[in-house]
């Protein structure tokens, strides 16, 4: 599979949102050429404000001139803008259910080399915690393009989290991003698999490993962790009957939570949650990490392998 | 290489002189370039701009013993701007604190020495940081415990100034002058470049000096190049009664070679090899 840029994506469509809508403002904190929002600060300067290495700051600026009538996208590091700057986008951004559209690159392990202080595993959970806050994962560049559209035009706050490495593609031009809506990548019958992020291509990878051992998996696709699509994972379950969820997070509070919290409430099955054990990352390049914490196709094989014994 | 015995560390303001300092910066230097080179990441710029006060500390001023890293009676140095560890992990492995080939395990992933400095893998970390605009805090409570056990070691502190754009540096400061900590110094390094750009194009945090004087800080402005300059403000800041003391240090980013000099892309990136090796000859390597 191509590999593919998810924050040249979101630069690139920041520009073309820009050029059709002058109420679209962008706000970064000394990071726009990692975030590419530097694309957009190029094509409209006037539009595009540097705040400094000040997060907090940001996000109240943000929300003032979101109560002004602007839409302003904010970008940062994932663990800064969903951390450091976390009860300013509660207190001033979700409370008052503003439009601000949160969108952060340096997601997850991949984040790499620069270590366990700047990987992101608490970010989806530190957004999903507040109330009116919606959350989006995205795998690939096409989706993400379609994800930062949607949002612009969504009354509301929105957490839109991306990635530093590049991701496989997964979707053609024909596919059409549903806010609050599962995709069934493939059709299964023995265990459903839910995942968002760069773990759906290693699900599809999975998948085909595992239909040669003779057990057949249901892909899900589930970018917007919040609000969870609760009646395709129930429907989903009714016919396999068990559920791995795969996510490039910790195991508190992401995906998984959201998953399996859905399904104890509606349609108990077996689940087992592929993630990040509730412990900091480390150095190391990207991809190495992701396979040193088995966040792969070997991961997800394994939780299926598990989840089958429990089923039975 | 020079080296000394752990013991020279264990009492302040040592007798060595400009020539011999500037020596080892420049074997600094060096290693800063050959550990980001080599995993091809890392933050080079920042770490030059702050070598030669890092080097002023450890083999000039502070009551340190690198055979006991955890030695009750030591001075304290937190790196609030953690993303140039590399100039101080070379400084630790140089005074003994661990084994010069560490620095090879720099930001791999079987390695112990991490992107951003992380107190409980490496040996001569106080404290844990990375994310910028924290390390101040923790210096101030590091200040504030010394105090409590009536002990006299010191705490040093460098941030950046890109950091001092976060409000939690302020919130240390005014923290620091309320408690009247004369234990504690800090020291901006003033580069006046941060990723995006210039930090007076970027967000100004200028009048600076005000600022802090306003904070109830003693200010020492100096060139942060400068060894005699950088001795000098040390040794100013002992004698401060009820007051924390700045030393705001003007720098050069990239510091030691000519064409990184002054330049924000050299922050977050590596030099490839072509340039590595112009660079290592430029600070007189033989190659
Ligand atoms: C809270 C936080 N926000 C953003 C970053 C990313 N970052 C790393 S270094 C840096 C610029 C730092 O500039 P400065 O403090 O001037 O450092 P120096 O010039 O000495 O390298 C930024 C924005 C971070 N590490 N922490
Ligand atoms: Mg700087």
């Amino acid at each position: 599979m191509e590999k593919v840029s998810l924050r040249d994506a979101y630069g690139d469509t920041l520009v073309k949102l820009g050029e059709q809508d002058e109420r679209i403002v962008v706000f970064d904190a000394d990071l726009s050429g990692s975030t590419k929002t530097s694309k957009f600060a190029k094509a409209f300067p006037d539009r595009f404000f540097n705040m400094g290495i000040a997060e907090t700051n940001m996000m109240n600026v943000a929300a003032g001139m979101a109560a002004t009538g602007k839409i302003p996208f904010v970008s940062t590091f994932a663990i800064f803008g969903t951390g450091r700057a976390w009860e300013a986008v509660r207190q001033t951004i979700c409370y008052p259910n503003l439009s601000v559209k949160i969108v952060c690159t340096h997601g997850g392990i991949t984040v790499g080399e620069d270590g366990a202080s700047h990987q992101a595993l608490e970010d989806v959970a530190n957004m999903r915690n507040i109330p009116n806050m919606r959350i989006i994962v995205p795998a690939d560049d096409v989706e993400t393009e379609q994800v930062i559209k949607a949002i612009a035009y969504t009354e509301g706050p929105f957490y839109v989290r991306l990635s530093r490495e590049k991701f496989p593609r997964i979707f053609d031009k024909s596919y059409k991003f549903k806010l609050g809506k599962g995709i069934v990548l493939r059709e299964g019958e023995d265990v459903t698999v839910v995942a968002n992020g760069v773990m759906t291509s290693f699900a599809l990878l999975a998948a085909d490993i595992l239909e040669r051992e003779g057990i057949s998996i249901e892909v899900i696709h589930m970018p917007t962790v919040k609000p969870i699509d609760v009646e395709l994972l129930v429907e989903s379950a009714s016919k396999t009957g068990a559920v791995v969820t795969a996510e490039e997070h910790s195991i508190v509070g992401g995906l998984g939570s959201a998953v399996a919290e859905a399904l104890v409430e509606n349609y108990p099955v077996p689940v087992e949650r592929l993630g990040i054990p509730d412990v900091f990352g480390r150095s190391g390049k990207g991809w190495e990490l992701l396979h040193y914490f088995k966040l792969d196709e070997k991961g997800i094989i394994e939780k299926v392998k598990k989840v089958l014994e429990r089923k039975r | 290489m020079i080296r000394f015995e752990p013991s020279f560390f264990t009492e302040r303001n040592r007798d060595i002189d400009e020539a011999t300092l500037s020596v080892i910066a420049r074997e600094v230097r060096k290693d800063i370039l050959k550990m980001t080179s080599a995993v091809n990441s890392g933050h080079p710029g920042g770490a030059m701009s702050a070598t030669d006060i890092i080097v002023t500390l450890y083999y000039y001023k502070m009551r340190h013993n690198p055979e006991d890293p955890k030695w009750e009676k030591r001075d304290r140095f937190v790196l609030s701007k953690g993303h140039v560890c590399p100039a101080l992990y070379s400084v630790l492995a140089r005074t003994g604190y661990f084994p010069f080939e560490k620095l090879n395990e720099f930001r791999r992933i079987d390695g112990d020495l991490q992107g951003h400095p992380d107190m409980r893998k490496t040996p001569g970390i106080e404290i844990s940081t990375g994310s910028l605009g924290h390390g101040i805090g923790a210096a101030v409570g590091m200040a504030l415990a010394l105090k409590l056990d009536k002990s006299d070691s010191r705490v040093y502190c460098m941030i950046g100034d890109g950091e001092a754009q976060e409000g939690s540096v302020w919130e240390a400061t005014m923290a620091a002058s309320h408690y009247n900590l004369d234990n504690l110094c800090v020291i901006l390094d003033n580069n006046n470049l941060q990723i995006d750009g210039p930090v007076d194009e970027i967000m100004s945090i200028y009048p600076m000096m005000e600022k802090w004087r306003a904070f109830g800080w003693h200010v020492i402005e100096i060139n942060g190049h400068d060894f005699g300059e950088i001795k000098a403000a040390l040794d100013e800041a002992d004698t401060v009664k009820y007051k924390p003391t700045m030393i705001v240090a003007k720098t050069v980013k990239g510091k030691g070679v000519s064409f990184m000099e002054n330049r924000a892309e050299w922050h977050g990136k590596a030099l490839p090899p072509d340039l590595l090796r112009e660079a290592l000859k430029e600070l007189g390597e033989i190659v």
